[in-house]
């Protein structure tokens, strides 16, 4: 029987031929990653593997970056931890705050540290987002990365595979953020989980990479292991521009066995928000109804890229941020904040009435740099919204698109860009 | 190998935020998390579990974040053993690895209330509802894995090994 891509790719690092859904397989890790969350714990849990050093210190990635630049003295002595760790193990791909680095999941695939057929492991739930360029990656804990530090080995059980099938090309105005939320919507958060989402068809050539990056990120939500794309031309392309290593393409095998098929037409989709406090409780826009805001957040690993700000900025480009509504855009990395920078980006956010922030996770975990008090609402396009994700319990997350985000600013209400474009320009009673 | 205890009671998609929120993730300090755990679903859990007490939950307990600082705060707390009708594949993965048995069981997910006294034998993966008398099969962990927890988790496991 044919093998899934996913199945491929384990295949390949597990030195086998063959592998089947359910199997356990012992697998050769291409890189591993944590942050300044998670990583502490496995450096404490380190010697206790029984290694003096780590097994490929060009394969391991620490990034600090939740609760970076450091929120309190706490943090910053994780931070430490990460840091004396970092330099005494002479690991290379430690990324300090200011230095080229970010939010981790954008920082590997820009340094071009992910290539096509890799195996990469992170503990953070969001390393699924590497699937967009055709590699296996999942998260894992703390002491997973430990285990994998110390061996550069894993062991995984080999998951059995949803296949989507994309169809058709997307709106206008509509997005990945679209695409992921109305999957979700349609399977439940635990609609795959110990499964691969597996994404195929014609609609892909039709998703730019950051699109797929998008998608890939967010496949935890539905309890994924993994997401992954096919590698096409565009990967390719992206790969090289980002001088990642020579890709090993791996490809779904036609007689590939996938336990359910989900078909989609991006053609047909809408803009799509998720209501608390599931990222499955998904309307399209025409269906929110009234939902006044208080804050709107722009970034983090699922949509913190200079599409994403492109995107915010051509809704904001003009108007102006509803006197109601605290507006916090967070470019990804230092990459993307300067070339957000350079196209003039930062000129619309602050005419518009946005604060501008350092690239972090802060707000999307409910670190910090944008806490929520009791009762307040935000709409942001990071990827949870469980009770009290972005802080006080009794606040509410409504996840959505940045261009949903962005005119739901300028609203001061859950709307997307067509109601404001029906809203006269630079109205600063917009909203009230 | 055995747990014993009283059990608490919760729903479905129970996550690792609400189990131990972020703001609380500058330390990895088993007891310090452990006053936190389940704070934003019930912020009297800390205060009334006990040692050995159990947790029993609906599907997809611990979806979301892969902070191992979940599982670290549940074993803090005293938690002997968690059911659930399933589990999200990392919090799965975790809990096992710092040596807190889990198993899955719908049934006994299903039908064990709050505050009813509940065993659970994890050589057989028998649960005992002792208040209702009811009897409840999981599968039982094969040998190597009761091992494991019985070392605290996968670093001694391995390390001692």
């Amino acid at each position: 029987m044919g093998m899934t891509m996913t199945q491929k790719i384990l295949a390949r690092h597990a030195g086998r031929e063959q592998v089947r859904a359910g199997e356990l397989i012992m697998a050769d890790l291409d890189l591993v990653l944590g942050n300044d969350i998670t990583a502490p714990v496995a450096i404490r849990e380190f010697p206790n593997f029984g290694k003096a050093q780590v097994f490929d210190k060009e394969k391991v990635a620490i990034v600090p970056d939740h609760f970076t630049p450091n929120k309190d003295i706490k943090a910053a002595t994780q931070c430490a931890a990460c840091r004396a760790f970092a330099r005494a193990q002479g690991i290379v791909n430690y990324f300090e705050v200011g230095h080229d680095c970010g939010v981790e999941h954008a920082v590997l695939p820009e340094k071009g540290l992910v290539t096509a057929g890799d195996l990469v492991i992170g503990a953070d739930s969001h390393t699924c987002t590497y699937g967009a360029l055709g590699a296996f990656s999942t998260g894992i804990g703390s002491t997973d990365m430990a285990c994998g530090m110390a061996t550069g080995k894993t062991w995984f059980k080999v998951p059995s595979a949803i296949r989507v099938v994309l169809t058709g090309s997307l709106p206008r105005y509509v997005s990945g953020k679209d695409v992921i939320l109305h999957l979700i919507g349609e399977i439940g958060v635990d609609g795959a989980t110990y499964q691969s989402l597996e994404f195929t068809g014609p609609g892909v050539a039709a998703l730019t990479m950051d699109d797929r990056f998008t998608i890939a990120n967010m496949a935890i939500e539905a309890g994924a292991k993994n997401g992954i794309f096919p590698v096409d031309e565009q990967t390719l392309a992206y790969l090289k521009e980002h001088g990642a290593k020579e890709p090993v393409v791996c490809a779904a095998d036609p007689d590939a066995a996938y336990t359910h098929t989900v078909e989609i037409d991006l053609s047909a989709l809408k803009l799509t928000v998720a209501f608390p406090h599931l990222p499955e409780n998904t309307r399209t826009i025409d269906e929110v109804g009234e939902v006044k805001i208080d804050q709107v957040v722009i970034g983090s690993c699922t949509n913190g890229r200079i599409s994403d700000l492109r995107a915010a900025a051509e809704i904001l480009k003009g108007r102006k941020v509803a006197e109601t509504v605290r507006c916090i855009v967070i470019p990804a990395t230092q990459r993307i904040w300067k070339q957000a920078m350079k196209e003039g980006l930062f000129d619309i956010f602050v005419d518009a009435g946005c604060a501008v922030s350092a690239p972090t996770c802060g707000p999307c975990l409910g670190g910090h740099m944008g806490i929520l008090a009791e009762n307040e609402r935000a709409v942001a396009t990071t990827n949870r919204n469980f009770v009290g994700r972005m802080g006080h319990v009794k606040s509410e997350v409504f996840l959505a698109s940045p261009v949903v985000a962005a005119a739901s600013a300028v609203a001061g209400k859950l709307c997307g860009p067509e109601d404001v474009a029906r809203m006269p320009p630079d109205a600063r009673e917009a909203g009230n | 190998m055995n747990s014993k205890g009283k059990a608490f009671h919760y729903g479905d998609n129970v996550d690792t935020d609400v189990i131990i929120p972020a703001r609380y993730l500058t330390t990895t300090d088993a007891a310090e998390l452990a006053r936190h755990c389940l704070e934003d679903l019930d912020d009297t859990f800390a205060t009334r579990v006990k040692a050995g007490d159990i947790l029993v939950a609906g599907k997809n307990f611990g979806c979301g974040s892969s902070r191992e600082h979940a599982p670290i705060a549940i074993k803090g707390a005293g938690v002997s053993c968690v059911i659930a009708e399933s589990f999200a594949r990392i919090f799965y993965r975790n809990a096992l690895n710092i040596g807190l048995p889990i198993l899955e069981c719908p049934e006994a997910a299903e039908n064990i209330r709050t505050g009813d006294a509940v065993s659970v034998d994890f050589d057989t993966g028998t649960i005992l509802d002792e208040t209702t008398g009811e009897t409840f099969r999981a599968e039982p962990f094969p040998p190597f894995m009761r091992e494991l927890i019985a070392a605290g988790g996968l670093a001694a496991y391995v390390g001692r090994g």
